[in-house]
């Protein structure tokens, strides 16, 4: 600090000259370290689990995408049968959720009696704070038995001529995986969805209601087409929830099935199922390099889920932008 | 200050016939009264405007008549509106029907987010009016002034539109399902003169088809296009509750030269507080 | 329309008696969403609580797990509650100050372009499965170091930090900027402002943010299994050790064939649910009582 001497220097010059403040540049230059370091850390990351996949990525190159089969005897690993079993299992998942969340936002924003509506929103978000061993030991040990005993049996006899819904020989199949995983991505693709309905500006619904129209008509003239761009990105990220969901999956899917199977109620496996399981047997250094390279997998696709998204989101909010002008 | 008024004068009453017949309107928003004891009738093919100072209950009232306020939580009211001799507000009368029937243009434009074509025809698909699609919308547009400025483009976005032309879209809109009568919340407040005076031409081609019911906030407007005029104000009880009231209702002639009540002069002379 | 049609208020005709079936249709569908969307939740709590609650007793919480026990031997999962409690406690210590800082630069430093690349770079993170999280840690400190707490924590932390930093960036957005101002006139330079004026106002949304991570990583196995999972069944709280966690434990009890071990894997959900709910409902009631606050002040 400079002295009070106001007959000097500081006299004819009121505001001395710009200093540079130590606290200032140790701030910005420690939080924008932290910044850079969150940087860092998603390219060590990238780095790491290509790194680590190397060994596999030589010695399989792209064939490992295609291969079936996980054989530690032989040396022979690949990623196709987990591939098929996320497709199937993930994109089952997203099929049975969007329709289920979509009329839990509509339900929360159109229809419940005021009152209602936070606490439903409140339970429902809760379902998303439940760890996804807890649902996965559910999955195993309430809904898999339940699963083989009643529902598998009976949609078999009646849908059999489907190859999906073949014979079933336990409660730990793909379907009970895909329901699971319906049940995790719900909450993400409801409140989101719930969230954009709330969005919609109120004008527009009363102006088609003032045409008279009914509620239904209003949300599939109105409602939907103005969230169209939001619901879809809710549904990507719903998407890469269910893909990268391990635990859950490694719990009910009956796992160490390598194979390509149409039969919903037959065991499967997916691509972080798998790493999961693999925890500990994992010997060779091909075979935790072939892990790293399911993981590497992984990382690609929750990037391009990602971006995917705001792409999504941007168009929507590009034409909800004109309509806000 | 005087506003001249440059209308044909009225049919005698008895030749005109009831479109709504309002008793003893009492509307509540929750637990507070926002409009008591309203009571008049909108005649057949005439334009009606609703007047009076912010708050005293104008857009409730219109809101009223095709049942808008259902969508309100917490909206009660009491009393009766007969339309054409039925109680629209019976719990047997489906709202839909109403207000497929009772149109409404809102204050500000609210163009649905599609292409100036689908405006006017997603009513009309819905509804079923799916015949002759194409030139039920140009009616709809040419009706509304906008046919020539916007033939060229249907398949553009509405939001392309200038705030003027987006609300007349919105009254093209609101007539090509074929209304029995149309109401607007001050359907010219965000648009500039111009495009004012292109509504107000319109209400008087279009009232040999229609009834209009129609707020607003200016008083020259309402002398320019209504037949009819009702006042309403707000009304203070003793514990500093407010409401809003039907002052007076008359021919729009009357009602800004010769008012009958003392509230009425003060505020169409401008000497309202 | 003429005056006749006003019968057709009360008596629709077909088409609209069409649509208002097609409208009931769907509104009773959606009503069914909401109530099975309440009704899974409900499902699965009931069932937690249910066969967890009868074995959920103090043996539980104080006794360590016998391997290979012949008989009703008393065991419990003591380890595993203490290992969870210096995992997550070491994660929120490396991911908070983490967070916060990463936070400050974006919302107090960061020109646009930055502002908006980091929090891409934060999505992006929060959008890596946890498995993946998992072997690269693995493949970070493990191969090199073996298993450890700290490899663990350090992979919650990375699932923690852009929860962390997303929850501090969204409340000193909403500190008015008039009071960085009134601050800034007084003479009081930036450094000080943002940690003496600006940083206390977020304090209720900051410990909410970290709530709700911790809610979160309390529960996570998947970046434990490479990292965490090889522990022995002792009492242990040397962070250097691999150490057992809740739910580590329950992902390993429920594979087995055993129901005795089925019970505790349900007692042990049933604590972790506890624990989660309450910290998950506490910060939401935090969050809407703060939020509450910050709208009275602007
Ligand atoms: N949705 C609502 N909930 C509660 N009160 C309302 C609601 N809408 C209007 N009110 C109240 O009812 C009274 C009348 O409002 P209304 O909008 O009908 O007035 P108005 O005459 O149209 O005013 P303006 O000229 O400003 O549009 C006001 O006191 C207003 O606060
Ligand atoms: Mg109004």
């Amino acid at each position: 600090m400079s002295t009070l001497d106001a007959t000097g220097e500081a006299a004819r010059r009121p505001f001395p000259g710009r200093r540079v403040r130590t606290g200032d540049v140790l701030l910005q230059g420690v939080a924008g370290l932290a910044a850079l370091g969150a940087v860092v850390l998603l390219g060590l990351i990238a780095y790491k689990i290509v790194d680590g996949a190397r060994l596999s990525l030589s010695t399989f190159g792209l064939g490992f995408l295609t291969h079936v089969g996980w054989d530690p005897v032989h040396s022979r690993f690949g990623a196709g049968g987990f591939l098929f079993g996320t497709a199937v299992t993930s994109i089952g998942a997203l099929l049975l959720a969007t329709p289920l969340a979509l009329g839990i936002a509509l339900f929360l924003t159109e229809l419940a009696p005021r009152w209602i509506r936070g606490p439903v929103t409140a339970l429902v978000e809760t379902l998303a704070a439940i760890p996804s061993v807890v649902i996965g030991l559910w999955g195993i040990l309430v809904l898999g038995p339940v699963l083989h005993d009643h529902v598998m049996p009976a949609l078999h006899s009646t849908l059999g001529f489907i190859p999906l819904f073949g014979p079933s020989t336990t409660g730990s199949t793909i379907f009970t995986a895909i329901l699971v995983l319906t049940i995790m991505i719900l909450p993400i693709v409801s409140s989101i969805s719930r969230e954009l309905f709330v969005g919609v500006p109120p004008e527009l619904k009363e102006a088609a209601l003032g045409l008279g129209t009914t509620r239904w008509e209003m949300v599939r003239g109105v409602v939907l087409p103005y969230t169209r761009g939001g619901v879809a990105a809710a549904m990507i990220l719903g998407l890469g929830r269910a893909v990268g969901e391990a635990i859950a999956v490694a719990q009910v899917s009956g796992a160490f099935n390598n194979g390509i199977s149409w039969n919903l109620f037959s065991s499967g496996n997916t691509l972080a199922a798998q790493i999961a399981l693999e925890y500990q047997s994992a010997e060779t250094n091909l075979d935790v390099s072939s892990l790293f390279y399911l993981g590497l997998i992984l990382l690609v696709f929750s990037l391009v889920v990602n971006l995917l998204a705001r792409v999504v989101v941007r168009r929507g909010a590009r034409r909800q932008g004109v309509l806000a002008r | 200050m005087r506003v001249e008024t440059k209308r044909q004068p009225l049919p005698p009453r008895e030749r005109l016939q009831q479109v709504f017949d309002i008793q003893d309107l009492t509307a509540i928003y929750g637990s507070k009264p926002a409009l008591k004891d309203v009571s008049m009738g909108v005649y057949r093919n005439l334009v009606t405007a609703v007047i009076g100072p912010s708050g005293c209950g104008k857009s409730t009232f219109i809101r009223c008549l095709n049942r808008m306020n259902d969508l309100v939580p917490g909206f009660r009211q009491t009393g009766t509106i007969r339309y054409h001799g039925q109680d629209i507000a019976a719990k047997d009368v489906d709202p839909v029907a109403v207000r497929r029937t009772i149109g409404m243009v809102f204050q500000r434009p609210n163009p649905f987010p599609k292409s100036i074509f689908d405006n006017v025809a997603w009513g009309l698909r819905v509804l079923g009016m799916k015949d002759n699609l194409p030139e039920r919308v140009e009616r709809a547009l040419t009706q509304a002034a906008l046919w020539d400025e916007v033939k060229d483009r249907l398949k553009a976005s509405a939001l392309s539109l200038s705030g003027g032309q987006q609300q007349r879209l919105c009254i093209a809109r609101a007539i090509a399902v074929e209304p029995d009568v149309v109401l607007m919340d001050e359907p010219a407040s965000a648009l500039d003169p111009i495009a004012t005076q292109a509504i107000e031409l319109l209400l008087h081609e279009l009232k040999s088809e229609y009834s209009f019911v129609i707020v607003t906030h200016n008083m020259q407007q309402a002398a320019r296009v209504a037949d009819m005029t009702a006042f309403f104000s707000i009304s203070r009880g003793e514990e500093g509750d407010r409401w809003g009231e039907l002052i007076e209702y008359d021919s729009t002639e009357k009602i800004f030269t010769a008012p009958s009540d003392k509230r009425t002069e003060d505020y169409v002379t401008g000497r309202f507080g | 329309m003429s005056a006749a049609d006003v019968s057709a208020l009360q008596r629709p005709n077909d088409r609209l008696r069409r649509r208002r079936v097609v409208n009931r249709g769907m509104e009773l569908l959606a009503w069914l969403a909401g109530a099975l969307g309440v009704a899974i939740l409900g499902v699965v709590v009931w069932s937690v609580a249910k066969r967890g609650a009868s074995e959920l007793n103090l043996d539980l919480l104080t006794k360590a797990p016998v391997p290979f026990a012949i008989g009703n031997v008393k065991q419990g999962l003591a380890n595993a509650f203490v290992g969870s409690l210096v995992l997550v406690g070491l994660a929120t210590a490396m991911a908070l100050p983490f967070g916060i800082l990463v936070a400050i630069y974006v919302n107090e430093f960061a020109p646009r372009a930055v502002r908006n690349g980091v929090g891409l770079v934060l999505d992006v993170l929060n959008g890596v499965p946890g498995i993946v999280v998992g072997i690269f840690v693995f493949g970070l400190v493990v191969v090199s170091h073996g298993q450890s707490a700290y490899a663990g924590a350090i992979a919650l932390a990375v699932l923690m930090l852009p929860l962390v930093a997303r929850a501090t960036i969204e409340v000193l957005a909403l500190v008015p900027n008039t009071l960085r101002e009134a601050s800034l006139a007084l003479g009081v330079p930036r450094w000080r402002t943002t940690l003496g004026i600006v940083l206390p106002q977020t304090v209720g949304g900051i410990v909410t943010g970290t709530m709700l991570a911790v809610a979160r990583v309390a529960g996570e196995t998947a970046p434990l299994l490479f990292t965490c999972s090889l522990a022995g069944t002792s009492i242990d709280s040397n962070p250097g050790h691999a150490l057992q966690t809740i739910p580590v434990a329950i992902f390993e009890l429920s594979e087995s064939a055993d129901p005795a071990d089925h019970a505790r894997a349900w007692a042990a959900a049933l604590v972790l649910l506890l624990f989660i709910l309450f910290s998950s409902l506490t910060a939401r009631w935090l969050a809407a009582r703060s939020r509450r606050k910050l709208g009275r002040a602007t």
